[in-house]
């Protein structure tokens, strides 16, 4: 697919050819000592010669020793906010002298591409499609947005400590449909993308830049810089087989290791909300003083809160070790029997992004190990 | 029908909960219109008799002399809501019941014989029943409207009890804690102001006091062993506004136990 390339100081072009297609392009920018998504208008906006250092609980913006544009991981964004709004109002509602008017407020869903995303991303993408469009549950605000994104796809070069990827065969590789797809190469003085298009719209950007046919040895160098992100990974510590996790957390729903993480757990919720399937959400119904006019919002919900099970009298799950075990048993169990896949795409987000650093793999090796008798 | 009939109380407390109703303006003429504004000394100097449909009560119980006030304010409410961190946890004058009040009043007080005081301050919950909470140092003006609209057409107030995080998060924030390396309360405090100050690149200090479920001992842990705060700034973030909030007391007295700062404290 890869068969064109890119030299870097030409990437601007396509951020230009994007934009002169009527899309608003979003994509990775340092804001805040790390590198999030926002509004890239031209190439200098990029996080050229950034990077992160990651660890359970643990993030820093750094700099890189050569002029990367995508040499980062995944960081505290992602493109789940764009899609599936963090809050939005549902309806208005006002009384008349014939009752109640109720009026849907429909959210604009503008022409958006995606600079940069992962192959890890690409799946949560796929994921939350299933959830949103594919069940019969539709969300419209989320089908309409959907509809209008643009994706570029970047191969992943350079995973942090916290990435599995590979674990979940979610990655570093791109294999899921995107319009473009790109692969950084830096080889001495050389930096280039090989680039290619999955889709028409792709192919008519592609077709507008100063690319060249790829040769033999640039693909192959492209090839080996996603390799060795995958190597990387797979000689890490967080590597692990996950093949049985559905039947493994189910035999385990007493384990100990529940009681260990509640001890440890804030019930915060960060994990849920940085993690780009998670797609739980409430809404929540006020009226303003004098009664006249009510309105209904939906703002993304998280099943470590204590009104996500209230229910009357109570809520389900009081203690956080319930929480806990309903957050890893639905990403890594239930959601197979639900959407027929995991509901971990092993981006690291919710490793990072934990503030006391808790760790899901580290509780698929502890569940495991407590099980066996030693 | 009536209009239901409003009251505000005062214990103590510094009266920036009770600004935060009149700094509603717009929304106070609206409020004034649906309903009797029937006491509310720092509004207006009317009187109207109780009983009342609903009190917002500002202030903790510091004197004898408030400890019989609220039973009485009780038996004239139909419903009672408490107002801000004093009410609801004791306030910053709290910080008597970590200490001995009588030595904070020589210091302050030329004739410290004159003040008449309780040892604790404690919050309005300790001595009457409460319907509602709002947590807040001080409280958020929209989540009051929004409280006593909720209470006014019978309907459950939106204000949730979750983390600050879930606030930071939904604006989009970058996590100071996680990307800088700032100690932060959000993960254990209570939602309502917005996430103001993580999005300012501070810290959150815990002014909306603890959140439901909340498990101070871990966040504490992960401070001193990771963040390296140092233990004076850790009980400094738990003993502010909202000290005595049995979520942050328990912690800062194990805490200062172990310094051995705060002897004899236990009993508590
Ligand atoms: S893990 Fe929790 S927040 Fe995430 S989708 Fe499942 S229930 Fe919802
Ligand atoms: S559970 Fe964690 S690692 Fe898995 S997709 Fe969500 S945030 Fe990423
Ligand atoms: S696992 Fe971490 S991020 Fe998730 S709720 Fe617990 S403490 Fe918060
Ligand atoms: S900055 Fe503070 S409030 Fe925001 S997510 Fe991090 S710990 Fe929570």
């Amino acid at each position: 697919m890869y068969n064109f390339v890119l030299q870097a100081d030409d990437l601007d072009s396509l951020i230009q050819a994007i934009r002169a297609q009527g899309y608003e392009v979003l994509g990775p920018v340092v804001q805040d000592q790390a590198i999030t998504y926002g509004p890239v208008a031209c190439a200098s906006d990029l996080p050229r010669g950034w990077t992160d250092e990651q660890d359970r609980g643990h993030y820093r913006l750094k700099r890189r020793t050569d002029g990367a544009y995508f040499g980062y991981a995944a960081g505290p964004h992602s493109w789940k906010q764009f899609l599936q709004l963090p809050t939005r109002p549902v309806w208005k509602a006002q009384r008349t002298d014939h009752g109640i008017r109720m009026t849907e407020i429909v959210d604009e869903a503008p022409a958006v591409a995606f600079l940069g995303v992962r192959s890890c991303e690409l799946h949560a993408i796929a994921i939350q499609d299933r959830i949103f469009i594919d069940d019969h549950y539709r969300n419209d605000s989320y089908l309409n947005r959907r509809a209008n994104i643009l994706t570029v796809a970047v191969n992943c070069t350079a995973p942090a400590e916290t990435c599995f990827c590979t674990s979940m065969q979610t990655g570093p590789r791109v294999t899921l449909e995107s319009d473009l797809a790109l692969t950084e190469v830096i080889d001495g003085q050389e930096h280039y993308f090989l680039i290619g298009s999955d889709s028409y719209r792709g192919g008519q950007i592609l077709n507008s830049l100063p690319v060249k046919p790829a040769t033999a040895r640039q693909l192959q160098l492209a090839e080996a810089a996603v390799d060795r992100a995958a190597k990387e990974m797979e000689s890490g510590s967080r590597q692990f087989d996950s093949g049985d996790l559905k039947e493994l957390l189910y035999r385990n729903l007493d384990s100990p290791a529940w009681d260990e993480v509640a001890e440890r757990c804030l019930s915060c919720a960060n994990c849920t909300m940085v993690c780009p399937t998670c797609f739980c959400s409430t809404v929540e119904d006020s009226t303003d003083l004098s009664g006249e006019t009510a309105e209904r919002r939906e703002r993304w919900d998280s099943c470590f809160t204590r009104d996500f099970s209230y229910i009357s009298g109570g809520p389900v799950r009081a203690d956080t070790r319930s929480r806990y075990r309903q957050w890893m048993t639905h990403k890594l169990a239930s959601w197979f029997d639900q959407f027929d896949s995991s509901g971990c795409v092993g981006c690291g987000r919710c490793i990072s992004w934990c503030p006391v650093g808790i760790d899901l793999t580290e509780q698929v090796a502890r569940i495991r190990e407590l099980e066996e008798p030693s | 029908m009536d209009r239901a009939k409003l009251a505000v109380w005062k214990f103590a407390s510094c009266d920036g909960c009770q600004l935060s109703l009149l700094d509603c303006e717009d929304e106070l003429l609206e409020l004034a219109d649906i309903v009797d504004i029937a006491y509310f000394k720092e509004a207006s100097s009317r009187e109207v008799e109780g009983p009342y449909d609903l009190s917002l009560v500002e202030g903790s119980i510091t004197t004898a002399h408030d400890r019989d006030r609220i039973v009485e304010v009780r038996r004239q409410s139909r419903a009672l809501i408490t107002i801000g961190a004093c009410a609801t946890a004791g306030g910053v004058q709290a910080l008597r019941n970590f200490s001995d009040v009588e030595d904070f009043a020589a210091i302050v007080y030329a004739e410290p014989q004159y003040i008449a005081t309780l040892a604790t301050s404690t919050p309005i919950s300790a001595h009457v029943t409460v319907d509602f909470e709002l947590q807040g140092c001080p409280i958020n003006k929209h989540q009051l409207l929004e409280v006593i609209s909720s209470f006014l057409h019978r309907r459950p107030p939106q204000v949730p009890a979750h983390s600050v995080c879930i606030e930071c998060k939904l604006r989009g924030n970058v996590c100071v804690w996680v990307a800088h390396g700032t100690p932060c309360m959000g993960p254990i405090t209570h939602a309502g102001c917005g996430a103001i100050c993580p999005s300012y690149d501070r810290g959150c200090y815990g002014c909306y006091g603890p959140k439901e479920n909340p498990n101070t001992g871990s966040l504490v842990h992960w401070w001193q062993e990771e963040l390296g705060a140092e233990q004076a700034t850790v009980i400094e973030n738990l003993r502010n506004f909202n000290a005595e909030a049995p979520a942050f007391a328990h912690e800062s007295r194990r805490l200062a136990g172990e310094a051995g700062q705060e002897s004899g404290d236990d009993q508590k």
